[in-house]
């Protein structure tokens, strides 16, 4: 036998204690939507509000006021500068709202602004990139309808899977178009309309008694609401990037979340426990080793790639690691617990039996 | 070692070797030696984050081309008609797809419509009005399916045009692909060292003129606005010696005597002063034109025009025939190089605009890649030495399935042609911290199975059972999330979705049905009863 982190007999009431996990979830979902709320909305980078950054490297230390000082004649709106990677890699970020110029125009107005006010300092313009508003925008949408057709087809395929109710999964389908429908006849605009889609989600969830997949998409949502939340109150960009670290982080949490239920489904199977918020402890710790191996074998990588991996991929790997720590807690704390309040705890026939 | 496991083990090779057949060939020593030619060509393609390049959306100015063609329309109709007796005054383009015509005589309704009818199908009449002197106004709107179908032709002409420049200026791989739902074109230019150069010969129209001069007009009139009828006021550009450019107005026909449509050649020259010049060949029918309209206009200037900019305004000496003009105008050699490129390959249908550009330069892809695979290896290495520590022989286990599957994943990535981006080696590192938890599932099973009192080889046997449904389960969600982001995702965030795939299928292949091969291979050589170091 090796070693073990979490000892077999181990049995926290994590049940229990569904009350403080509650708060602090609670307390990080409003102090990220309150930081959302007073910054007016997430801090989009050019993937999403369009505009231009230029990513340049100096071949001697410049310190963001020099550089400032000597962009400042240049006429671009909004203009941004802040360093870049490492200290040592005297690497910094230009960023202007501005989209309506060739980058050929922009490439010679920081050449001769930097040629003249920094004389005896070489650059190297890496990177640049301009993103038109239109496909700022596009993207923007795109971005949003994946986040939620990722939910709905998990809400799906759990519903289906775990309790055999393809048909009430279908219903839901089929109230989530109508719904859809209805609100894109009074012209609703896309981002109104994926939240209004969301709620329908939770609704119908709720409503038919899909708890399992309501457990999983709350568990889910509450991930990706504290992630964003931390984010805005870092003062960090949303990216094309960023999304798919969001879009990674549902696939994880859901996987962590399900590995739970499943076990849950077993032990209620085979009447372990003395009740069902019993059975769910004990899931809950059976498969505890397993959630935090798995967790800290893949935060071990994010770290690394956190560290090591370079600017560009900098915030991608935080996203994670926020992520990836949330989403274990929350299969933990957030996603059982939520079989409780609604589910077939409060009357024991309603145990889902079916064969696999 | 009994049939079955035999053939197991049979099969794993054949995925192993095939793996390493997909791999090898992206292997910098591999390639130039004797091997490389047993191997599969496919090889790891990098993105433009990693390789360095640029990346373009263009947005292709439908609207503008469908009112062009709405002018010639215009102008066929009124001659069709003219043919057939029907006098029709000469039809306006109106904003919003439309066109108007004026019927002269009332009485000629009749045949106008069965000319529109029969030659003319794609139009449809919008409105049709009574007008003084028993005229008719008609207003005119291209039918929704000639609508789409102008603009698929549109788009696949503008397709075909960048891919003739591209081509023309000499970029390896570029990836042009048309998105029709949006008018858009993207192109990707890997590996490129003067993104500006490539991205004025894609946008630039070239759409070519051949137009009258006419030097009596009064300029200063015309500079206010004062321009008789037919006339079009613009500028003649000079190149002066420090390489800007000055612009002076000058007055021109409207209608073009001759267009770039007739070009089957251009290509730079240079006169007795080393002076840069374009040359063109026309073909028949236009060497015929331009022989023409050089005798009828001799000692008159002529206006030589690309995208509404005169370059030079030649005095025609004489009647030219043979086919061959040139354009004079005052360029750099790069300038009259690149001229000579789009005007070969012909003039874009629409006007296109740059609405998305993303240049990295390719020093820092070279640097993305080496702390990308830092990052890699660190992360990897913490986890085998975890595995180890913490499983024992089970960590062996686990730890050589996660190298075949790293090796799996690479040889899926050559296999499918997809590219490696900057998000898609993150999604190979965050793929190998993920891609234990398979093993972490049946190993914790084992030895729950085991605590219950099951001998070694019952608890492996019960663990892989009771886990292989959990983990399919749990993987399939991953998956739907990875589609989803492939549906929906742009360039490098599509390599992150593929990456993460091909991560999540290999990882259930090697943890479920490789590592179990070698817990098989183990237990078959020892006692039943031997324990088990998990």
């Amino acid at each position: 036998m090796g070693l073990h982190i979490i000892k077999p007999d181990t049995r926290i009431d994590f049940i229990g204690s569904k009350g403080k996990a509650f708060i602090l979830s609670a307390v990080l979902i409003l102090l990220g939507i309150g930081s959302l709320m007073i910054k007016g909305g997430p801090k989009y980078g050019i993937d999403f509000a369009g505009g231009m950054v230029v990513q340049v490297k100096f071949d001697q230390q410049v310190t963001v006021k020099t550089l400032k000082a000597a962009l400042q004649g240049v006429d671009l709106p909004g203009l941004v500068v802040q360093s870049f990677g490492q200290a040592d890699d005297n690497e910094v970020l230009i960023r202007t709202s501005e989209s309506g110029i060739s980058s050929s125009v922009l490439r010679e107005r920081l050449n001769s602004a930097l040629k003249t006010n920094l004389k005896n300092t070489g650059f190297d313009i890496q990177r640049l990139e301009m993103v038109g508003p239109k496909v700022g925008a596009d993207l923007r949408t795109k971005a949003i309808e994946a986040l939620y057709y990722a939910v709905l087809l998990i809400a799906i395929y759990i519903s289906g899977r775990f309790e055999q109710r393809w048909f009430a999964a279908a219903i839901m389908a089929a109230v989530l178009a109508g719904g859809i429908f209805v609100l894109q006849l009074f012209g609703v605009p896309t981002t109104y309309l994926i939240f209004a889609a969301l709620v329908i989600t939770l609704g119908c969830c709720w409503y038919l008694k899909l708890n399992y997949a309501l457990g999983a998409i709350v568990a889910l949502i509450h991930d990706v609401l504290i992630t964003v939340g931390i984010f805005s109150m870092l003062d960090k960009e949303f990216d094309l990037t960023i999304i798919a670290a969001l879009l990674t982080i549902i696939g994880y949490s859901l996987n962590d979340t399900i590995i739970v239920f499943d076990r849950i489904r077993e032990n209620i199977r085979s009447k372990t426990g003395d009740n069902f918020a019993d059975s769910i402890n004990i899931s809950i710790n059976q498969t505890l080793s397993r959630t935090l191996l798995t967790s800290g074998t893949t935060l071990l990588v994010v770290i690394a790639l956190f560290v090591l991996g370079g600017g560009v991929i900098h915030d991608f790997a935080l996203a994670l690691l926020i992520g990836i720590g949330v989403g274990t807690y929350s299969s933990i704390f957030v996603a059982s617990p939520v079989l409780i309040g609604f589910g077939p705890g409060s009357s024991d026939a309603e145990i889902p039996v079916e064969s696999a | 070692m009994n049939g079955s496991l035999r053939w197991r083990i049979i099969l794993t090779l054949v995925v192993l070797l095939l793996g390493a057949a997909y791999v090898l060939p992206s292997l910098p020593s591999v390639q130039k030696t004797a091997l490389s030619r047993f191997l599969p060509e496919d090889k790891i393609s990098l993105g433009l984050d990693l390789k360095g390049g640029i990346h373009l959306t263009l947005g292709v100015d439908v609207k503008k081309a469908l009112d062009n063609t709405l002018v010639r329309v215009g102008d066929d109709l009124r001659a069709v008609a003219r043919d057939e007796g029907v006098m029709v005054l000469k039809p306006k383009v109106l904003g919003g797809d439309k066109l108007e015509a004026i019927l002269l005589k009332k009485e000629q309704q009749q045949a106008l419509e069965e000319i529109l009818e029969k030659q003319f199908n794609y139009l449809n009449v919008e409105s049709k009005v009574d007008a003084q002197g028993g005229k008719i106004k008609y207003v005119f709107t291209p039918s929704p399916e000639y609508k789409k179908f102008f603009a698929k032709q549109t788009l696949d002409q503008a397709v075909k045009t960048i891919r003739n420049r591209i081509d023309e200026f000499g970029v390896s791989e570029p990836d042009i692909r048309k998105q029709q739902s949006s008018n858009r074109i993207l192109v990707q230019l890997p590996g490129l060292n003067d993104p500006e150069r490539a991205i004025k010969i894609i946008g630039k129209t070239a759409h070519l003129e051949f137009k009258m001069v006419d030097d009596s007009v009064d300029m200063a009139k015309a500079e206010k606005g004062l321009i008789p009828p037919g006339r079009e006021l613009t500028v003649i550009r000079h190149r002066l010696a420090d390489g800007s450019y000055s612009e002076k107005p000058i007055v021109v026909r409207s209608e073009a005597v001759l267009t770039g449509d007739y070009i089957t050649d251009a290509q730079t020259r240079f006169d007795q002063f080393n002076q840069p010049y374009v040359s063109m060949s026309f073909n028949g029918r236009g060497g015929k034109i331009f022989e023409r309209i050089t005798g009828e206009n001799v000692k008159k200037r002529m206006a030589i025009v690309l995208d509404g900019k005169v370059y030079s305004a030649p005095v025609i000496q004489d009647r030219i025939s043979g086919g061959k003009a040139s354009i004079t105008g005052s360029f750099s050699t790069d300038e009259a190089h690149d001229l000579a490129i789009v005007l070969r390959a012909g003039s874009l249908p629409a006007p296109v605009k740059i609405l998305e550009q993303r240049t990295v330069g390719p020093s820092l892809g070279q640097e993305s890649i080496s702390k990308g695979v830092t990052a890699a290896v660190v992360g990897s290495a913490l986890v085998l030495i975890f595995m180890l520590v913490y499983y024992g022989f089970a960590g062996l286990v686990a730890d050589i399935v996660l190298v075949i599957n790293v090796l799996l994943i690479l040889a899926g990535l050559a296999a499918f042609g997809a590219t490696l981006t900057l998000p898609g080696l993150a999604g190979i590192i965050l793929t190998i911290g993920m891609a234990v938890d398979a093993n972490v599932i049946i190993f914790e099973r084992i030895r729950e199975e085991i605590r219950r009192g099951l001998t070694a080889r019952a608890a492996v046997g019960e663990g892989y059972s009771r886990a292989t449904l959990t983990i399919l389960d749990a993987n399939l969600t991953t998956v739907i999330a990875a589609v989803i982001l492939y549906q929906f995702g742009t360039g490098p965030v599509r390599g992150f979705a593929v990456t993460l795939t091909l991560g999540i299928v290999s990882s259930m292949f090697t943890a479920i049905f490789v590592s179990r091969i070698l817990f098989d291979l183990y237990n078959s050589k020892r006692a039943a009863d031997a324990p088990l170091s998990i």
